[in-house]
């Protein structure tokens, strides 16, 4: 039989979806580096626009709104990661329990359910507790939608680590906490980078939720860039979308490098 | 002589499944006791016990009269030889190997001089800072010894170490194991479902089967007298006749073999009846045809199968029953045909008379 690249038209079918999928992302890439004021006219190779971004009139205001996103990503997805190796451990080394099952639906449920229901549930939940919509309850929403982002790349690694091991520390005369701070933790180590990379690219990254939660006066990095973009697009946008996307593919990368890593030694 | 494991009625279910019925052994101290049955005969189920990886639901195990069966496995003096080892991948070595020295509180210069005591016991003094995954597999079992002997335990708990080496190495850590055992005195309590493996190391042998044990003793009581059908099948090859027993007179039975030769031997069975008789392939020797008259049984030849150092002879009793016979490969060895009659001669205490 022949394989899938000898029908005819595969080529062609996948150049079309790799020209879909990113020639958008190029374009904005390659108009970051503008030379004029003009989204479509090319002038000229220049750095302009990411001097712009750091010193221009707009400099301060995506700053705050950076400092807020990074801030936030950072403590949601410690928090989220921690929250999800607890979960992680109970689902996997805890045994049989009733409402495992039931459980696991639980913990990965917010992947299925569509970001926009998790936004109003939110802005509804927070309004209806009485807490004023900021910076606190954008950190919250966060924590709690990072947990299965974490949770997933945790457990899977949890899952391949033989039961023998802690077995073997245990028989070796250490105490539980021994065993797990001593074993289990160091053979955990490359989920728990890459479920805490993967966490804090998803809050980086959110938009809708943020955006129902955020509050008057206060912006995230996505949020900043959508009030910008309303009273037309800047090639500056084009910057600061092109310097997230690094960001982004950068912790994407680490974290599928770290998993991979991990695997050979398991 | 001391007893180093007790073992009292042990009970062990899970759930539903009763994985041992009430298991009661002595275990004498310095010895190499093997525990040996098929897969799922409960072997390392009792040894999972002795560790405290699992908890008894019924009984005792006493370690030198201390009973232990409610301790957690760090509070137990008694260390573990895993199947795969389970040497810790993230760390050297030399670190695996002080680990349970570190846990036990001796200090750093401590723990170094004594795990590289053991390194250089097992052979392995080279290879002290590399990580277990640049390791052949024969070296990490030495490892994971050399592990598992550094904190001086009472007793050594070994659950299939040598099943993932391959034949060479394995017939080779038979006899350094077994060397291993007498220099350091430790009691070594093996679990293996490989029956060479247990004739050639052990002191004891314990054969279980379905959760309990068949019967216990040395290689040679467990092979030239099994206690019954079971470890007569499981140890070496056997033949398996049914037989009727007339009489039982001080200790000989008289019986009467297929194609009606009677024969006398041994016997602890105390009523006549329909008994099976285990004959080993090994203590039978054939004449040819001319004097089928005297020989014990007579058969047809079918095959002979060539092994190198023996040679199989595949023959059926006139009754149609399946007889193997197993003949050196000796210069002057007369090979048998296919199809050819030949008498079978049982050498003095060959049959053995199974209580069920």
């Amino acid at each position: 039989m022949k394989g899938v690249r000898h029908y005819p038209g595969f080529l062609g079918l996948t150049i079309l979806c790799l020209v879909i999928l990113y020639a958008p992302l190029i374009v904005v890439m390659a108009y970051s580096f503008n030379g004029s004021t003009s989204i479509t006219q090319w002038g000229g190779f220049s750095m302009r626009w990411y001097v712009d971004v750091f010193t221009g009139p707009d400099a301060k205001r995506f700053g705050q709104a950076a400092w807020n996103s990074i801030t936030i990503a950072l403590m949601a997805a410690t928090a989220a990661t921690i929250i999800a190796t607890a979960a992680a451990l109970a689902m996997v080394k805890g045994g049989r329990f009733r409402g495992r099952g039931a459980s696991f639906a639980l913990i990965n449920l917010p992947l299925m359910v569509p970001e926009i229901v998790t936004a109003v549930a939110s802005l509804i939940f927070f309004t209806a507790i009485g807490l004023t919509t900021g910076y606190g309850t954008i950190l919250v929403a966060h924590m709690a939608f990072c947990i299965p982002f974490a949770f997933l790349p945790i457990a899977a690694r949890l899952e391949g680590i033989e039961a023998s091991y802690e077995q073997a520390a245990r028989d070796l005369y250490a105490t539980r906490a021994q065993a797990f701070r001593l074993i289990l933790l160091p053979l955990l180590a490359p989920g728990l980078a890459s479920g805490w990379l993967l966490a804090f690219i998803i809050s980086l990254d959110d938009f809708i939720i943020t955006n129902f939660v955020k509050g008057a006066g206060m912006e995230t990095l996505p949020t900043a860039i959508f009030g910008s973009v309303k009273q037309g697009i800047k090639p500056n946008i084009m910057a600061i979308s092109t310097l997230m996307l690094a960001v982004s593919v950068l912790f994407v990368t680490a974290a599928y490098l770290i998993n991979r890593k991990g695997r050979q030694t398991p | 002589m001391t007893t180093a494991i007790d073992i009292r009625s042990v009970v062990k279910t899970f759930g539903e499944f009763t994985a041992l019925h009430g298991v009661s052994l002595d275990i004498a101290d310095n010895a190499f006791f093997t525990l040996l049955g098929p897969s799922g005969c409960g072997k390392t189920t009792l040894l999972r016990l002795i560790a405290g990886f699992e908890a008894v639901t019924a009984g005792e195990i006493r370690l030198f009269g201390e009973d232990i069966a409610r301790l957690e496995p760090n509070r137990r003096p008694v260390n573990t030889v895993f199947q795969h080892y389970a040497l810790f991948p993230h760390m050297s070595v030399i670190d695996n190997v002080a680990f349970g020295l570190k846990m036990q509180g001796l200090d750093l210069s401590g723990r170094r001089a004594r795990a590289g005591k053991m390194l250089e016991m097992v052979h392995l003094s080279a290879f002290a800072d590399r990580l277990p995954s640049q390791l052949s597999g024969g070296q990490q079992q030495r490892v994971a010894l050399a592990r598992a002997l550094a904190p001086a335990p009472k007793v050594l708990l070994l659950d299939e170490p040598l099943s993932a080496l391959d034949l060479k190495l394995r017939q080779a850590m038979r006899v350094e194991l077994k060397q291993l055992q007498e220099d350091t005195g430790i009691t070594f309590i093996f679990v293996t479902h490989d029956q060479e493996e247990a004739l050639t190391m052990s002191d004891r042998i314990a054969v279980m089967s379905a959760g309990q044990v068949q019967q216990i003793g040395t290689a040679q009581e467990i092979y030239e007298a099994p206690s019954n059908r079971f470890v007569a099948d499981f140890i070496g090859e056997t033949n398996l006749l049914e037989v009727d027993v007339h009489q039982v007179h001080e200790g000989r039975a008289t019986l009467t073999l297929p194609g009606g030769h009677r024969l006398s031997c041994p016997s602890a069975l105390v009523a006549p009846g329909r008994h099976s008789l285990s004959i080993r392939p090994e203590r039978v020797t054939i004449s040819d045809s001319a004097e089928l008259s005297a020989a014990d049984l007579s058969a047809t030849v079918e095959r002979v199968v060539y092994l190198g150092s023996d040679l199989q002879v595949l023959t059926r009793l006139a009754d149609d029953t399946a007889f193997t016979i197993r003949l050196q490969n000796a210069a002057r060895t007369e090979v048998p045909s296919p199809g050819a009659q030949i008498g079978l001669h049982l050498e003095e205490g060959a049959a053995r008379l199974l209580a069920d």
